[in-house]
């Protein structure tokens, strides 16, 4: 069956079994291949994305059920200048990430938990709990704590 | 001013942050076939029969094969002390060992239809009798080789001195189990291979040594190894588990020989649970003993090890747990003797400490059972006991040779961060408060072993005419920074801007040699050999300068700053590093490079002291870290940025393991917690930010004088979680919990406790 | 992690789906959120031949005032109810219970009536709707059924929903201020619970609902737990009833002595905050 999703901004149209992972639609049909999997029971977080604007975990949606919907990977997170997100430079300026296996997810995640913050400002302790689908290994979570609380007070991102 | 030492941001990051990294399962290959392997779902049992056919004739299969297919030898412990009798076939031949074992691969044109297929193939079991816990192993009742006659593939054993605790006021003993886990990086096992045109064997690989890989891979297909090209592209984790090479890598680069297509292997999170080697397993007896007053005298661990069920490096783990048996204190007496035997479970391998948070975990809490079998604190305890900074070089009973170290400096840094004597006044008062909810502090002391298996290591440094340079290393990061941390020492040594320096690691082709990133060697072997090769290319430059500028070479200076070579006293007349690297390329026809084989400069001990403070739940047995101090010392730090993150990662397994974290078995050996909802990986929710220094005690070992940090955090946290739960209930009148101290184990050790504490009242 | 061969419709109306659903038969199962259903499909313990997507029905999407109670689409996600208005104002222990549903992620997809219509006794929700005394409205090509709550789930991952009948609205009582708590114990903050239990004040008359979360093959109404208060009891005294007449078994989170011990103390903490 034909899956159209606008992928980072643009319209892509793949032919893929119904039971294609959205994750696999990104991966494999549409050829991104920053967002990953690490485990098989929705677990872990590594393949967030955000489907219409909130996180997701793209292993665990249909690409079926994003037809027709806007889906933002890694890969399309920064400008197209290639400033990168404050999310991003964050994690970079904090070492908040190590092998990068997890880090795409991670990175999706803390841009979904920011942006439906509304008024509140985020403490730690609402990231760490926002986080709690999210698993790395090697980072021991402390920096990325570190860089999510940084992005929260990035300027461009207070409404 | 020099860049070593400085919290440098890593040149990794901009390409994980934006495109993602290039893991194995990104490969852009040319139409490669999917890998999946069909795995034992039985834990010892006999192959009646195998019938691939409906999996054969399935869609979009082009192969099943099992055992007689691939006409290749089982492998053989890749340890020598291990029996060598127990060797594993790369696919299950007539019997399979343990839930999880691969016993026939499919190979297909898609990861679906493979996975489709997979269901298709029939195996005919028949059920032998199943041994999981090691002490039944023991007595060699139920055998895995029964041609071999006996479970036990590595005995260390040094006999027991009935009069080692001869003098003792007090000797406790205590049971400790060092329970199984599973490393989970977040990428799990992962190859790809496809042969080349020229017909050399091209193999990606998901590993921590790349040369391991090949060398392996030469040894069971039989090739020579210059006919294989190992490449390792970004390796999302490995812990020690990818440093040893799996059957299904073998079995991979055989389909690829085999159908001369490019195929790729990536295991999915359940199957990685049952076939990436567990870590840890050790069930230890320790007895401890010594004066009233709180000198240690004597030390005793017997130790069992779990190996699963074919032997491999978890096997042979207590020998690095008998090296590090008296730890940080100056304990005159101590034996350790060990037994491994296998069961039917998942192999273990190492896992970050590999040996060496055992010895620590059974030692600190030893040292807290002591202490509290004599009154005292556990902090004044383990104060009278360390070694101290003037006993260095330092020999242990076991025959370890430590470098230097200042244990007290780190311990009281660490109490002092922690704010220990007012931890200890708040607990006084709750508990004079009562309620259900206790505070527990816990600490612990360590040191460990790092670069404990003494290779060498290559490095190498090449300028480029353009003035760029190119360093190669046989070192493999994971996710560790070397391409950032080789950097700033070239850098430093050569003057060339970070930016300017390309790393190359994990290519067996562009890397000769190599031995590969595990045991926290890296730094101190692979970054000195690259270090080495930086400072002999800066005196071939200054040849080639004093040749071009007329000069004595000993009148040769090299400005950093600026990146040139001139004579002392004339900065105006200068070359620079392009210029120099054309000119060798013109004389000598090679490039401007200095290549080194750095033979090992010595283990090295690093060491620190960890807080940890949680709240226990009485009612419910739930556990909460509040905080955790960690005061590491591994000699000079190069990079505190990434030494800090290495810390942080080994806090948050430690603490796992001390909290959370079992792979478990039932009787039958069907695992319980075979995927990450039913497997505890912590998370960022469970755990606090954490407290930590470094305190510098450099190591005469090595000119860079660095000690490994790769591992420490995880040997230095688990005790200090472990022993706080314990503390946290133990004037409830418990004296030791096993792990992980689940709400259920903490709640049974506190019903378990009722009566002595109400005698006690 | 890859399911097995399906074929997929998407339901353009609740009519649509039904007529899907009696089209298809046994061979078909409603997708809506998918994070009950995919996790089986991708472990392959689920393996429908047909899969109805209803998760664009966005007219079973909303919270509405029914007066004395909230009337609750089927398809509104974890998420929406959470942060709800009329939710947190009338239903608070609602929004609490559906903010604590997996994770951040999991809540942006998942769906209250998907919950509550797998049957699995370990969810949270199942366990609030009893204790509420809440029902739900069933649709079916003959039209729409109230089941109340206490008959709904009949069997682990098993409830009294047709073949061909979709769970449409779920009602609940109005609470306003009344009192309630929520004890859940994991090990992990995404965890299913160990234990779970909620207790809410029904109308003024001293009377509170009490529901037990993964003690059993369904979701449990405490009902000795909720006769004791009635009779005056407190809290510590209603809480040893917590675990009568359960048939709790052990699994390798928690053995049947603990998770009845975990009865007691999560539904006297519960009822704590309740009467508060």
């Amino acid at each position: 069956m034909d899956v159209t999703i606008t992928l980072n901004g643009s319209d892509v149209t793949h032919d893929v079994e119904p039971r294609t992972l959205l994750v696999h639609y990104i991966r494999e049909a549409a050829g991104l291949t920053g967002t990953n999997i690490g485990c098989d029971t929705t677990s872990c977080g590594a393949c967030t994305v955000l489907l219409d604007g909130t996180s997701v975990k793209s292993c665990t949606v249909l690409a079926a059920q994003a037809d027709g919907s806007r889906v933002t990977t890694i890969e399309g997170l920064a400008e197209t200048d290639g400033t990168l997100h404050p999310v991003q430079r964050a994690f970079h300026e904090h070492h908040g990430l190590q092998c990068g296996y997890c880090t795409p997810g991670m990175v999706m995640a803390i841009v979904s938990l920011i942006a439906e913050r509304g008024e509140h400002e985020l403490t730690e302790a609402d990231i760490r709990l926002g986080l709690e689908g999210n698993l790395c290994r090697c980072t021991g979570y402390h920096n990325i704590v570190e860089a999510a609380m940084a992005a929260a007070r990035a300027p461009e991102l207070r409404s | 001013m020099s860049i070593l030492g400085n919290r440098v941001l890593r040149r990794e990051d901009p390409k994980l942050l934006t495109s993602g990294g290039i893991y194995v399962g990104d490969l852009e290959l040319l139409q490669p076939l999917s890998v999946a392997f069909v795995r034992s779902t039985v834990a010892h049992a006999r192959i009646v029969g195998i019938d691939p056919a409906e999996a054969k004739s399935a869609a979009g299969v082009v192969g099943v094969f099992s055992h007689d297919d691939l006409g290749l030898a089982p492998m053989p412990p890749s340890m020598a002390f291990l029996n060598q009798d127990m060797k594993r076939p790369l696919l299950a031949s007539g019997v399979v060992r343990y839930v999880g074992e691969p016993v026939v691969v499919i190979v297909a044109e898609s990861a679906a239809a493979a996975a489709d297929a997979a269901e298709l193939v029939v195996i005919d079991y028949e059920p032998l009798d199943v041994v999981v816990d090691p002490a039944e192993a023991l007595k060699d009742e139920i055998l895995l080789y029964p041609e071999i006659g006996t479970n036990n593939c590595f005995a260390l054993q040094f006999g027991h001195d009935d009069t080692l605790f001869e003098g003792c006021d007090v000797v406790v003993r205590q049971r400790i189990v060092n329970q199984r886990v599973a490393p989970c990086p977040l990428e799990g096992r992962a190859a790809a291979a496809l042969i080349e045109p020229d017909g050399r064997l091209m193999f990606y690989s998901s590993t921590q040594t790349a040369h391991g890989v090949r060398d392996t891979l030469a040894t069971s297909l039989g090739l020579d190894p210059g006919l294989i090209h190992v490449i390792t592209p970004d390796v999302g984790g490995g812990f020690g588990a990818k440093a040893s090479v799996y059957a299904e890598d073998i079995v991979t680069a055989w389909c690829a020989r085999e159908l001369g297509r490019p195929v790729r292997w990536v295991e999915t999170r359940s199957e990685s649970m049952v076939g990436l080697g567990h870590g840890r397993g050790q069930v230890q007896d320790v007895e401890i003993g010594g004066t009233r007053d709180g000198r240690i005298l004597a030390y005793r661990i017997d130790v069992l090890q779990d190996s699963g069920a074919y032997p491999a490096i978890g096997a042979i783990l207590p020998f690095m747990t008998r090296m590090m048996t008296t730890g940080v204190y100056g304990i005159a007496r101590a034996e350790c003797n060990s037994n491994s035997v296998v069961t039917n479970t998942v192999p273990t391998v190492a896992y970050r400490g590999a040996g060496r948070p055992e010895a620590t975990a059974a030692l600190e809490r030893a040292m807290d059972c002591y202490a509290a079998e004599i009154g005292m604190d556990p902090a004044e305890l383990r104060r009278m006991n360390l070694i101290g900074a003037d006993a260095f070089p330092y020999t242990t009973p076991t025959g370890t040779d430590y470098d230097s170290g200042n244990y007290q400096r780190a311990f009281d840094l660490a109490l002092e961060m922690a704010g220990y004597d007012e931890l200890r006044s708040t607990q006084r008062a709750r508990r004079a408060a009562g309620g259900s909810r206790h505070l527990g502090i816990g600490l612990s002391s360590y040191v460990e072993i790092t670069n404990g298996v003494p290779e060498g290591e290559y490095g190498a440094v090449e300028i480029r005419p353009d003035g760029k340079a190119i360093v190669r290393t046989g070192t493999s990061p994971h996710g560790q920074g070397h391409h950032t941390a080789w950097s700033m020492l070239v850098s430093d040594q050569l003057g060339i801007a970070i930016e300017d320096i390309e790393v190359v690691h994990g290519d067996t082709d562009l890397v000769p040699r190599g031995v590969g990133t595990f045991g926290s060697r890296s730094l101190q072997v692979g970054g000195a050999a690259v270090n080495q090769a930086a400072t002999e290319v800066v005196d071939k430059a200054k040849s080639l300068a004093a040749d071009l500028l007329e000069a004595d070479v000993a009148d040769i200076l090299l400005d950093k700053a600026g990146g040139i070579f001139h004579v002392a006293g004339t900065p105006a007349i200068s070359r620079g590093w392009g210029e120099l690297a054309q000119t060798a390329l013109d004389r000598e026809g090679s490039p401007l490079m200095a290549e080194v084989d750095l033979d090992s400069p010595g283990a090295t001990f690093p060491f620190g002291t960890h807080v940890a403070v949680v709240e226990v739940d009485s009612e419910t047995g739930a556990v909460e870290i509040i905080r955790h101090v960690a005061v590491d010392d591994a000699g000079r730090i190069l990079n505190p940025l990434l030494a800090e993150g290495q810390v942080h990662g080994g806090i948050a397994q430690g603490a796992a393991q001390a909290l959370l974290e079992e792979f478990s078995y039932d009787a039958s050996g069907n695992p319980l917690t075979a995927n990450l909802a039913d497997y505890s990986f912590i998370s960022a929710a469970e755990l606090p930010s954490f407290e930590t220094a470094f305190t510098e005690t450099p190591t005469p070992r090595n000119p860079l004088g660095a000690k490994g940090i790769g591992e420490s955090g995880t040997i230095g946290s688990t005790p200090a979680v472990h022993n706080a739960v314990v503390d946290a209930v133990s004037h409830l009148g418990v004296r030791h919990i096993d792990m992980p101290t689940t709400p259920e184990r903490v709640w049974q050790a506190i019903q378990a406790a009722r009566p002595v504490a109400e005698e006690g009242a | 992690m890859i399911p097995a061969a399906f074929d997929y419709v998407r339901a353009e109306s609740v009519a649509g789906a039904l007529e899907l659903l009696a089209e298809h038969g046994d061979d078909a199962k409603l997708l809506a959120g998918g994070h009950s259903l995919l996790p089986l499909m991708k472990l392959r313990l689920a393996t429908p031949s047909v899969l109805v997507d209803i998760g664009r029905l966005s007219d079973l999407s909303y919270v509405r005032d029914g007066g004395d109670h909230l009337a609750i689409g089927a398809l509104t996600t974890h998420h929406a109810v959470a942060n709800d208005p009329l939710v947190l104002a009338e239903l608070p222990v609602l929004a609490h219970v559906a903010g604590q549903i997996g994770d951040p992620q999991v809540r942006h997809r998942g769906t209250i009536g998907g919950s509550i219509a797998h049957g699995d006794p370990a969810s949270d929700l199942p366990a609030l709707v009893l204790a509420l005394g809440g029902s739900f409205v069933v649709t079916g090509a003959s039209g729409t059924r109230e089941v109340d709550a206490s008959e709904f789930h009949v069997g682990f991952l098993e409830t009294v929903l047709g073949g061909d009948e979709i769970l449409s609205e779920i009602r609940l009582p109005k609470m306003g201020d009344l009192g309630w708590g929520f004890e859940k114990l994991t090990k992990r903050a995404q965890d299913w619970a160990i234990v779970g239990a909620v207790a809410v004040r029904l109308g003024g008359n001293g009377s509170v609902g009490v529901g037990l979360i993964n003690v059993g093959s369904v979701p449990v109404r405490a009902a000795a737990v909720e006769a004791s208060v009635a009779g005056g009891g407190s809290a510590a005294e209603a809480s040893m009833h917590a675990d009568d007449g359960l048939a709790i078994t052990g699994d390798v989170n928690a053995s049947e002595e603990f998770r009845r011990h975990l009865c007691h103390v999560l539904v006297h903490r519960a009822l704590d905050r309740t009467l508060a």
